[in-house]
């Protein structure tokens, strides 16, 4: 069981620079999650990482090797692929123990380590079947059973979960999180939807264009987001935005959201005039009054079963969302109050940074 | 001619209407049917009409081949099978190995030199890759009679001349562009998760060729594989030019004896030993390509 460390890292195809200088710590034994939107270099991180693409600058080191310029199969790590990428022509036992036969391992051990693969994973008595006879998520089971009879220090896992249907994703999750508390080895996943990100993390990385935007535990990220990016990225459904102008008047700040109201908040620092406010959905509170409160009228209500989500439009047109719970009972075009506490909002300043707390 | 429709009133007997509907549709299938296949049949006669008469005329007396217009023999001459093998001063059996010799070298070579050239082309980085594809795609405008005497020379210098090198060697060097350019399109449509699964699995770039890319391309192998065995088989030209020796003639070119410019030619003798000559082109043709149906359903990525 071995840590990462990713010191001063760059990419680049051509002119194009996808990642720039971009430094992360994994520790040993940690759940790291890649997320960020398509095109910001996950991928391709998790690839350089493997060894399965070149870097242009920087170092890579697993435990307490650089391994720049070592193959991917000498990184002892191991990787699942999106597209499972198994081998077509071999069965399933073959598929596990190839690797292995690679590695020249006395046959007795290859034996032991699939038939303990197969065990963790329930893949037993589809030892002699080909892939082409599996289904979705039973190939996905054997492309993580590949990956674990190598007993790497490290396993990377490439949006592992994107192509199976919406049940079999929550199954695999939860299968992943107990074989992570089971081996304890560092795992890299990368992944497009936060959900997995959250459930699963013990630390995920958010990227943007190349560069990391905030890491932190999935609490750290919700609810305490260091910029205007990472706030709308994580959560769903996303969290509401309001423009707004700040002064400080005496101990705190007045903070003005246009067109709709004043409200003060005696913790913030202070910072630039103009700044947005952020509201989290679940944050807003109906029919009741708080230091904001917006007449609301409902435009779509979207029913989820144990909540309800309500998009509503306010005086200056915008429309925001509300999570409602899923008894209440709300008609569209109803109009209907909302309102929020200061201490329940997030704050960022004009170039989308988090304006902290004094105290902070 | 338009057919007419019947329409039923939506109250009458659906069972009753549904019997009727179908009844109506397997005629109109049946109809349908016949006329393709009428179609289909002339046209294949047509086609197979040249193969028949041979087949025909391998059986006929010598007299009659030229002499008369119909195909079905008056008389069936099988000797025309036994005399022809041995007609000539050497046997067929010598021709058959030769040709056997000459083709199934050249198979091997033409498979294992162009799917290497061709995996490097698809899956390899190496500088100017998309220049000497290029080029080697240039190579298949360029008419095998132009290079015919430049290679005639350099084949001579060698030292070649009258034996099976010419033959042979270029085919291990992956001289066939359009067998490159088969396996490139073949191994593009490949995932490369695979390679790259089997890079971290420990495989080597050939490795990878030997244990997942030609276990996978069984279809594009099969297919090279057949086209390589009917042209090779079927060459005349270069046998001509490079064998000398009636000992080391390939069947081709021993067909071409059966012509006598001299003396009385032996047709009905030549079309027999053609006959034959088709017979290994076809069961290699039959068991390779039920390989390429294996290899499409094998290969099953989707």
């Amino acid at each position: 069981m071995s840590g990462l460390s990713l010191k001063g890292i760059s990419k680049s195809y051509g002119s194009v620079e996808v990642i720039e200088n971009l430094n992360l710590d994994v520790n040993s034994g940690e759940f790291l999650v890649l997320v960020g939107p398509s095109g910001c270099g996950k991928s391709t991180l998790l690839r350089m990482i493997a060894g399965l693409e070149e870097i242009s600058d920087g170092t890579i080191s697993i435990g307490d090797r650089i391994v720049n310029d070592l193959p991917a199969s000498q990184r002892n790590l191991s990787m699942v692929f999106q597209s499972y990428a198994l081998y077509p022509h071999m069965d399933v036992r073959k598929n596990l123990a190839f690797g292995l036969t690679n590695l020249k391992m006395p046959k007795s051990e290859i034996n032991r380590r699939v038939q303990e693969a197969s065990d963790i994973l329930q893949i037993g008595e589809l030892l002699n079947r080909k892939p082409r006879q599996l289904s979705g998520g039973q190939k996905q089971r054997v492309a993580i059973g590949r990956a674990i009879v190598r007993e790497p220090e490290l396993f990377l896992f490439d949006e592992p979960l994107s192509n199976l249907d919406a049940e079999l994703r929550v199954q695999m999750r939860v299968e992943l999180a107990s074989l992570y508390n089971r081996l304890g080895t560092t795992m890299i996943y990368v992944t497009h939807d936060q959900v997995e990100a959250m459930t699963m993390a013990t630390r995920i990385v958010v990227l943007r264009a190349g560069k990391i935007e905030q890491i932190g535990t999935p609490y750290e990220l919700y609810n305490q987001p260091q910029n205007l990016f990472v706030a709308g990225f994580i959560g769903s459904p996303k969290i509401n935005t309001l423009p707004a102008t700040a002064s400080s008047n005496e101990g705190g700040l007045q903070i003005n959201i246009t067109n709709i109201g004043k409200f003060s908040y005696v913790d913030l620092a202070t910072t630039t005039p103009n700044i947005s406010v952020c509201i989290r959905p679940e944050s807003f509170k109906i029919n009741q009054t708080a230091e904001l409160n917006l007449d609301v009228e409902i435009i779509l209500v979207e029913y989820l079963g144990s909540e309800i989500f309500l998009h509503v439009k306010i005086a200056t047109g915008q429309t925001l969302m509300v999570q409602a719970s899923g008894k209440s009972n709300y008609k569209l075009g109803e109009k209907i109050s909302i309102s929020a506490n200061p201490q329940d909002c997030h704050y960022f300043d004009a170039d989308g940074q988090r304006i902290q707390a004094k105290n902070a | 001619m338009a057919e007419s429709t019947t329409v039923y009133d939506k109250n009458a007997d659906a069972a009753e209407v549904s019997k009727k509907l179908r009844a109506a549709r397997v005629k109109r299938e049946n109809r349908q049917g016949l006329r393709k296949h009428l179609f289909l049949g002339i046209f294949a006669l047509v086609m197979l009409y040249p193969l028949l008469w041979m087949l025909a005329s391998s059986l006929k007396p010598e007299n009659e081949i030229f002499g008369r217009l119909s195909i079905w023999p008056s008389e069936f001459i099988w000797s025309n099978y036994t005399e022809g093998w041995i007609r000539l001063q050497v046997s067929f059996t010598q021709f058959y190995s030769n040709s056997a010799l000459v083709t199934i070298l050249s198979v091997i070579g033409n498979l294992i030199s162009c799917s290497f050239a061709a995996y490097a082309f698809a899956r390899l980085t190496f500088s100017w890759s998309k220049f000497w594809f290029a080029l080697m795609m240039m190579t298949l405008m360029i008419p095998y009679h132009v290079v015919l005497i430049p290679q005639y020379v350099m084949f001579l210098k060698l030292g070649w001349i009258d034996t099976y090198l010419p033959l042979v060697v270029p085919r291990f060097l992956a001289s066939d562009a359009f067998f490159i350019f088969l396996m490139v399109q073949f191994f593009r449509q490949l995932p490369r998760e695979l390679d790259e699964a089997a890079s971290i699995d420990g495989c080597s770039p050939y490795k990878i060729y030997w244990a997942i890319i030609m276990p996978l391309s069984m279809p594009a192998m099969a297919t090279a594989g057949i086209f390589s065995f009917i042209w090779v088989w079927e060459d005349f030209l270069a046998p001509l030019i490079y064998l000398n020796d009636i000992q080391n003639y390939t069947v081709p070119l021993a067909l071409r004896l059966f012509v006598a410019e001299d003396s009385q030619s032996a047709y009905g003798q030549m079309f027999a030993m053609s006959i034959l000559s088709l017979v290994p082109v076809l069961l290699f043709f039959v068991i390779f390509q039920k390989l390429i149906i294996k290899g499409i359903a094998m290969s099953g990525l989707k």
